[in-house]
């Protein structure tokens, strides 16, 4: 285990040494707070669709930096052959693999509480209501689908050498799940025969990504989820998650690092 | 004499996928033996196998056929390289990490105390010169600096077998000779060494043992005194075996 951290400590090192992640971070804080400003209207519908534009930018730049520093991790350390120091050291590509899989989702974790952290700040001193718990719950399963994504993004790339196809094939898969994910039972019962039976296995055999999305709670009901509904959910996400790293890790303990 | 290097039959194809599965043998059969206590010169001309002789011993490279073993453990399992150090042939570390953190970190990967790490990394540091660098990070090191991290690196953990590719290679005069100066120094302490290098004068004054291989095959190895044996040196041996005569110049 400690040498899992000590894995996930160089990349979180990483992370935080580099601009372009700043670049991002300060940019959705800062339009965060633009949208809050923006919001002088004491119309119930824009504020609530200020919120919702708040959440999406939160979504969409958690994603962003989840599959970005994700796809980069493994083909980065063998392009600067960092790869080879680290395995002629007592460590197995499995530990290296979950290392990574745990830096990055702690890195994404940080970005999360930082960006909900604004986004209760700004609700907050607008409207003098603070659903903390709805908050959480909502920061706890959106980094919960986090790890799936991370540990697909860990999969693919270990397939494809460069982290720019990893991450534009993975923003794609996910943002479609997302999108159409919860529609696609109700479009395949619109489809000829073949596609019908399709796209209603790839309903049943792929991660429902979009079940971890509380963003209309957080907008609208303002009422908590139920526990049971959250331990489920993130049992859901553990054993995608863990089916992912074991794609990756066989993917990876089979690669031949020299060529 | 306990035998902590061996290569049974080692064989290792490379198989490229453009010129129509076209198979290039980068090791033939090889045989090697290294013991306690050596230090052991690898020698052999530009792409002869040595760096991929060594990519099987880490484990980076499955080979096509054969086995490897240190320490009587087959390099497939990752508790082979528990007690050895491995400097390769051209590397960058992480470069956003300073030397000091870099040091830090493969100790935990070797699983050191946080007392012996703190004792062990500024000896390292102070060994290869580098006290003064240790806190800059390593993208703003000159090239013979981060060789020199290399081998600090090697040694974190006190490791009984060291495999150098090339240690060499890009330092200065006074570099290679602090490099020779380790290696007699490890040697002393009873460890092994194995190492790679093309500067043959070096290898005369420091090995135990040579082995030359070409082509991927094993084509001479044993004491430097034997095998320079009726040449003037190492290098006029070596230039035999692989099968050149110097040629006096016109
Ligand atoms: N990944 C690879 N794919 C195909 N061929 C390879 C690969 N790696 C090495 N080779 C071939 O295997 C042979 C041995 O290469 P190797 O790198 O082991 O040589 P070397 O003895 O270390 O040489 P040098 O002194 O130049 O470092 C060479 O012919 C090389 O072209
Ligand atoms: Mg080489």
């Amino acid at each position: 285990m400690n040498k899992i951290i000590a894995v996930a400590g160089v990349v979180i090192k990483e992370l935080y040494r580099r601009k372009d992640f700043y670049v991002l971070f300060v940019l959705t804080a800062l339009l965060t707070v633009a949208a809050g400003a923006v919001n002088f209207f004491h119309d119930e519908k824009i504020v609530r669709y200020v919120k919702d534009i708040c959440l999406l930018l939160i979504w969409v730049s958690a994603l962003v930096i989840a599959i970005v520093t994700t796809a980069r991790q493994i083909p980065a350390e063998r392009e600067a052959r960092t790869i080879f120091p680290l395995l002629a050291k007592p460590v197995s590509r499995a530990q290296v693999i979950a290392g990574k899989f745990l830096g990055c989702w702690l890195a994404t974790g940080v970005a999360l509480v930082v960006f909900y952290f604004f986004f209760a700040i700004i609700t907050g001193s607008r409207e003098q209501i603070w659903p903390v718990g709805m908050y959480l719950q909502a920061m706890w399963l959106q980094w919960a689908m986090l790890a799936i994504v991370i540990a697909m993004v860990l999969l693919g790339s270990i397939y494809f050498a460069a982290p720019s196809s990893t991450s534009t094939i993975s923003f794609i898969v996910v943002v479609g799940i997302l999108g159409i994910g919860s529609h696609l039972k109700t479009i395949a019962l619109q489809q000829a025969e073949p596609m019908q039976f399709i796209l209603t296995v790839i309903y049943f055999v792929m991660p429902h990504l979009e079940w971890f999305d509380l963003r209309d709670f957080v907008v609208y009901d303002q009422t908590l989820v139920s526990w049971m509904a959250l331990a489920l959910a993130t049992g859901y996400a553990v054993v995608w998650t863990g089916f992912f790293l074991f794609l990756a890790w066989l993917g990876f303990s089979r690669k031949n690092l020299t060529t | 004499m306990s035998v902590i290097l061996k290569t049974d039959k080692l064989r290792v194809e490379f198989t490229s996928r453009e010129f129509r599965q076209a198979t290039k043998t980068a090791l033939v059969s090889l045989d090697l033996e290294v013991n306690a206590g050596e230090v052991f010169g690898f020698l052999g001309p530009n792409g002869a196998g040595k760096t991929t002789t060594m990519n099987v011993l880490l484990g980076f490279l499955p080979p096509t056929s054969g086995a490897a073993y240190l320490f009587g453990i087959d390099v497939r399992q990752p508790i082979a390289r528990q007690r050895i150090g491995y400097l390769p042939e051209m590397t960058y570390y992480y470069k956003f990490l300073t030397a000091d953190e870099l040091l830090r970190f493969y100790a935990k990967i070797f699983g050191l105390s946080r007392a012996d790490t703190d004792k062990r990394i500024p000896e390292l540091l102070k060994l290869v010169e580098l006290e003064h660098a240790a806190r800059r990070p390593i993208k703003s090191y000159s090239k013979g600096m981060q060789q020199r991290v290399g081998l600090a690196q090697a040694l974190i953990n006190n490791p009984d077998l060291l495999v150098l590719d090339e240690p060499t290679s890009g330092l200065d005069p006074l570099g290679r000779m602090k490099v020779r100066e380790i290696i007699e120094r490890l040697k002393n302490e009873g460890k092994t060494v194995f190492f790679s290098s093309h500067e043959l004068g070096e290898v005369e004054t420091v090995c135990d043992r040579v082995a030359i291989i070409h082509q991927g095959e094993l084509k001479a190895v044993g004491s430097v005194e034997d095998i320079s044996a009726g040449h003037a040196n190492l290098e006029q041996a070596f230039l035999k075996i692989v099968g050149v005569q110097s040629q006096p110049l016109p």
